[in-house]
């Protein structure tokens, strides 16, 4: 086949980077090595869009043993050991068929972690769907979790957190970030590089079939439009159980025992062999020459173009000292896995191929990596939206305020999420100490008194409004969660999902949230070790809102010192860290009740929030809280209702809440969405000591009430019996899906 | 007591089946592979939960075929005890070393909650650290968890006292609503009529620690270890047809 510009169009290229290509080569490139720069250079891989808003993160700190780069970041937590972790999307897959590529999305950020030579040990996701009155969303809400719980339940992983949304905004496409984190000693991580000339390149795993061809290039890094169901054969076909042996097969490769063989290891993801071959050699600067005649394949009629391009799931590619091919080749028939010889390392600085003794590919590694183009976008803030006002006064004011509580509470966005997470294993593993429900989740670290928390958090309707300052409440929110774990936040990973690069306010849009997650991981000096972008999330034209989703990582010294969000004793004080205030710009309140997305996002100041955090985590480390909870969508009241409900084995108390601040507006001191507040509740006797920890970092403390019998009850503008709010809120997100049509 | 913990490809609760009985209970366990055709020397064996072979077909099915199993049958033939949880129970009912079935849950999802389940009879090797009557704590996770057997196979259990546990609220009733996946009879744990081979579908393993799951999950292995992998219980033993 003869390539032509044409062709490289078809690629997903653009003519320019087609001339880059033609000039890089200095002849028409083959179409395998079209279809090797298509993948290499696509928004997914290549990060050509983001690669320069990118570099200004804060990246280093003490702990920081691998920051961006690798497959996945990882930081000392002592002991010996490391925590590896990221998050990454799966978002067009998973629209395109939510089940498999739900699944395929947990497994390939499973294998991002693994490869590094740790075990996982959490899973967390956050998921965002249309509205729950769109017909298509009750469809994809019960795909993506079932296939989240197929693979993770199946490959041993328990799945611990994470966030479920729901927003028009998302209709046409919805959102699916897999976070994993796993543990491995700390001077035994294991790095993606193809070293030392001669040494045989061998390929581990499942059998390379046709599934997933452009998965990277024309799935994730195009836009939607009315032709996307026919995508769904470029979606990958997850088996869970094959990891799970790989997994198995991996972790004993790279145990003392046999590690001295191997070299360096990476996953076959996005782009498949391309991408892997590629970096491997790109990272340590050497080449690879690989017969593809050699790879194991599942079907017949495989082209060289599909060998290559192949994201079949479930592979390895290792690089292992010459000699040891037997012992590899040992180790994974044990597991029942196929590994053979595909290739060796070189110095030429060339990816080479041949196929049946013909040369398919003979390019240069360096334009494929750090040569790929890198675009500076036009950024362009949009202009003000006079609409976007919010004018307080001109807002009616509830008369029933627990009326309005209980259909909070059972909005979309704030009912529970139990019907999610009970499909899900939370308990495989052994070490969850704190399942999903609570602010955080919290996983014992095997061996020590450690645990680790982990928390995903972005609140999309934010960032719409604000994109900066929806960063910088996403990333503070993140750090609120695990302080009222009891966790000091540690590190963060992202995933930037927006709409199309190539519109300048989407570029505008993401710009902001860079520079928001920049100053406030600055702020709470958590550096950012991994992460991933994903563009393109957008529908005939329509952007999904700006959705910037942060994931922390924190730790406890001790885990003895986790703290629960639900209240734990009747006569218990319930105490307000932070200051309430009179704003209700982007609440749930606002949209839910008022039907309206607008206003000024509430003030932040991370002096402040960093103070809170500071109280809160010397508060739970001599053992003062009973609960302690964030107080984030919903405001206060259902910060509140929250305390008394979400202990999954009860008891459910009841709260009697007198103290409040007077001077702002009941449905503002009620359902506001300021931020820096924590709600915890301590023995009475903790009062005194609790108070000096406040005033030690200046932070305003307000004993608001106590924790008393079994109603909910704020002054006098909530009084509900907890089981009533329990109840409502428990059976509503299933009560929703199963009220809208069905597909 | 020395235990054995088989690991099938797959299984994914064999490492903390292992580390409780190990580093909790201070037993002795041996780590056993699929391919392992030899038992000497065990008291115990444990079938751990799972995905066996991904469970692609029925639970179990393709496990039963491992070639561990048939030392297995002849490990209990022997009127050795053997104890399978979650996957391990489905395996022993695919291998007919207990009796029925395991099919989707009522509800056709995985469900993974902590449940409650009464002590049908204490005086079994399973149970006899409980009283009968006592209501356990103990998680569930799984998909295909809904005991099922004809009527006959029902009435048998009863008669022969094989059935050890059943889903019930936290005061011990036994109704529909306390039933998570639609299991006969609330049925959540069964032994074989001659008393040594055992299954139950909540996790005991994850329920041996306060900070994890809490600690009902101990009574079940410190029952068996009470009982020193012997069948021990009069009433069953001296029924020694098959399961």
């Amino acid at each position: 086949m003869r390539v032509t510009v044409e062709t490289a169009l078809q690629h997903g290229l653009t003519a320019d980077e087609y001339a880059r290509i033609e000039a890089a080569l200095q002849r028409t490139p083959t179409i395998e090595e079209l279809g090797v720069f298509s993948v290499m250079w696509s928004e997914h891989c290549s990060y050509k869009s983001s690669r320069a808003y990118l570099r200004g993160l804060p990246t280093s700190g003490p702990r920081v043993l691998q920051g961006p780069g690798e497959n996945a970041g990882a930081l000392d937590v002592g002991d010996g050991l490391a925590v590896v972790f990221k998050i990454e999307s799966h978002n067009h897959p998973s629209f395109v068929e939510p089940f498999q590529g739900a699944a395929t999305g947990v497994g390939g950020i499973l294998r991002d972690i693994f490869t590094m030579g740790a075990r996982p040990i959490a899973n967390l996701n956050s998921l965002r769907f249309g509205g729950v009155a769109h017909p298509r969303t009750p469809y994809l809400v019960r795909g993506v979790v079932a296939g989240i719980g197929s693979y993770g339940n199946c490959i041993g992983v328990a799945t611990v957190g994470g966030e479920v949304a729901f927003d028009p905004g998302y209709d046409h496409n919805i959102l699916v970030n897999a976070f994993t984190l796993g543990v491995v000693a700390s001077d035994r991580i294991f790095r993606a590089r193809a070293e030392g000339v001669g040494n045989p390149v061998m390929y581990v795993g499942s059998k390379t079939g046709k599934d997933g061809i452009h998965g990277a290039s024309l799935l994730a890094s195009a836009e939607f439009d009315a032709d996307s169901e026919s995508k769904r054969p470029t979606v990958q076909v997850g088996d869970p159980f094959t990891e799970k042996l790989l997994l198995e097969a991996c972790l004993e490769l790279m145990s003392p025992a046999y590690s001295d063989h191997l070299v360096g290891i990476q996953d076959m993801g996005a782009a498949g062999l391309t991408s892997s071959s590629v970096e491997m050699a790109g990272r340590a600067g050497s080449g690879i020459d690989l017969d593809l005649s050699l790879v194991p394949l599942r079907e017949q009629g495989m082209t060289p173009y599909d060998i290559l391009l192949s994201e079949s799931q479930e592979r390895m590619l290792l690089v292992v000292h010459q000699g040891s091919e037997e012992v590899v080749r040992d180790l994974f028939a044990k597991w029942d896995l196929d590994a053979a010889v595909i290739g060796h390392v070189t110095d030429t600085g060339r990816l080479r191929a041949t196929w049946e003794g013909r040369q398919v590919v003979d390019m240069p590694i360096a334009p494929l990596t750090d040569g790929a183009p890198v675009y500076h976008r036009p950024a362009v803030e949009p202009s003000a939206d006079e609409g976007a006002r919010l004018v307080l006064r001109e807002l009616t004011e509830p008369r029933d305020y627990g009326q309005v509580l209980l259909q909070l509470l059972e909005s979309p966005n704030l009912s529970s999420r139990e019907w999610v997470y009970r499909q899900y294993d939370t308990y495989v593993g052994g070490n969850t100490v704190v399942r999903p429900g609570s602010d955080a989740a919290v996983v014992r670290l095997d061996g020590t008194q450690k645990a680790v928390a982990m928390t995903l958090d972005c609140n999309s309707r934010l960032c719409l409004l604000d994109p900066y300052v929806g960063t910088v409440s996403a990333v503070a929110e993140a750090a609120r969660n695990l302080a009222a774990s009891g966790a000091e936040p540690i590190g963060v990973t992202n995933c930037l999902n927006f709409g199309s690069p190539e519109k300048p306010e989407v570029m505008w849009q993401f710009q902001q949230a860079i520079a928001g997650l920049r100053d406030a991981c600055l702020a709470f000096g958590t550096p950012v070790v991994s992460g991933n972008v994903s563009f393109y999330n957008e529908t005939e034209g329509q952007s999904i809102p700006p959705t910037p989703v942060i994931g922390m990582v924190g730790l406890l010294e001790d885990v003895n010192h986790h703290v629960t969000q639900w209240f734990k004793g009747e006569g218990d004080a319930i105490v307000l860290l932070g200051r309430n205030r009179e704003e209700l710009g982007g609440s749930e309140y606002l949209a839910v009740v008022h039907h309206q997305v607008r206003g000024t996002l509430p003030w932040i100041d991370l002096d402040i929030e960093r103070r809170l955090i500071r109280s809160v985590l010397q508060a739970a480390r001599e053992g003062l809280l009973r609960s302690a909870h964030d107080v984030a969508e919903g405001g206060l009241a259902v910060a509140l209702a929250e305390c008394c409900i979400t202990s999954e084995g009860g008891p459910h108390l009841g709260a009697h809440i007198d103290e409040l601040e007077g001077g702002i507006r009941a449905d503002a001191l009620l359902f506001g969405e300021s931020h820096g507040r924590i709600i915890v509740s301590v023995r009475r006797r903790h009062l005194t000591r609790l108070r000096e920890i406040a005033r030690r970092e200046d932070v305003v403390m307000t004993t608001i009430g106590e924790v008393r019998g079994h109603r909910l009850e704020i002054g006098d503008l909530v009084d509900l019996p907890v089981a009533t709010v329990r109840e409502r809120w428990r059976g509503a997100l299933e009560r929703t899906l199963a009220g809208s049509p069905r597909e | 007591m020395k235990w054995g913990v088989i690991t099938f490809p797959g299984s994914n609760d064999d490492v903390q089946a292992a580390y409780v009985l190990e580093q909790l209970l201070g037993e002795t366990v041996v780590r056993l592979w699929h391919k392992d055709t030899q038992l000497d020397g065990l008291d115990c064996v444990l079938l751990p939960g799972g995905f066996s072979y991904g469970d692609y077909l029925r639970c179990g099915a393709m496990a039963r075929f491992s070639p561990i199993m048939r030392a297995v049958s002849e490990f209990a033939a022997a009127g050795r005890v053997v104890v399978g949880i979650c996957n391990g129970f489905q395996i022993l009912c695919e291998a007919g070393l207990l009796p029925g079935a395991l099919v989707r849950n009522r509800g056709l999802s995985f469900l993974c909650e902590r449940v409650h389940v009464r002590v049908e009879d204490a005086e079994t090797m399973f149970s006899n650290r409980c009283r009968r009557g006592d209501v356990l704590d103990i998680p569930i996770k799984h998909g295909e968890g809904c005991y099922i057997a004809d009527e006959d196979t029902i009435r048998g259990l009863e008669a022969k006292r094989q059935i050890v546990l059943r889903y019930a609220d936290a005061e011990g009733r036994v109704t529909q609503e306390a039933n998570p996946n639609g299991s006969c009879g609330g049925i959540a744990g069964i032994r074989n009529a001659r008393g040594n081979v055992f299954g139950m579908m909540p996790h005991p393993e994850h329920a041996c620690e306060r900070l994890v799951g809490g600690e009902d999950g101990r009574k079940i292995f410190l029952s068996v270890i009470a009982a020193g992998g012997v069948v021990a219980d009069p009433i069953a033993s001296k029924v020694v047809s098959g399961p």
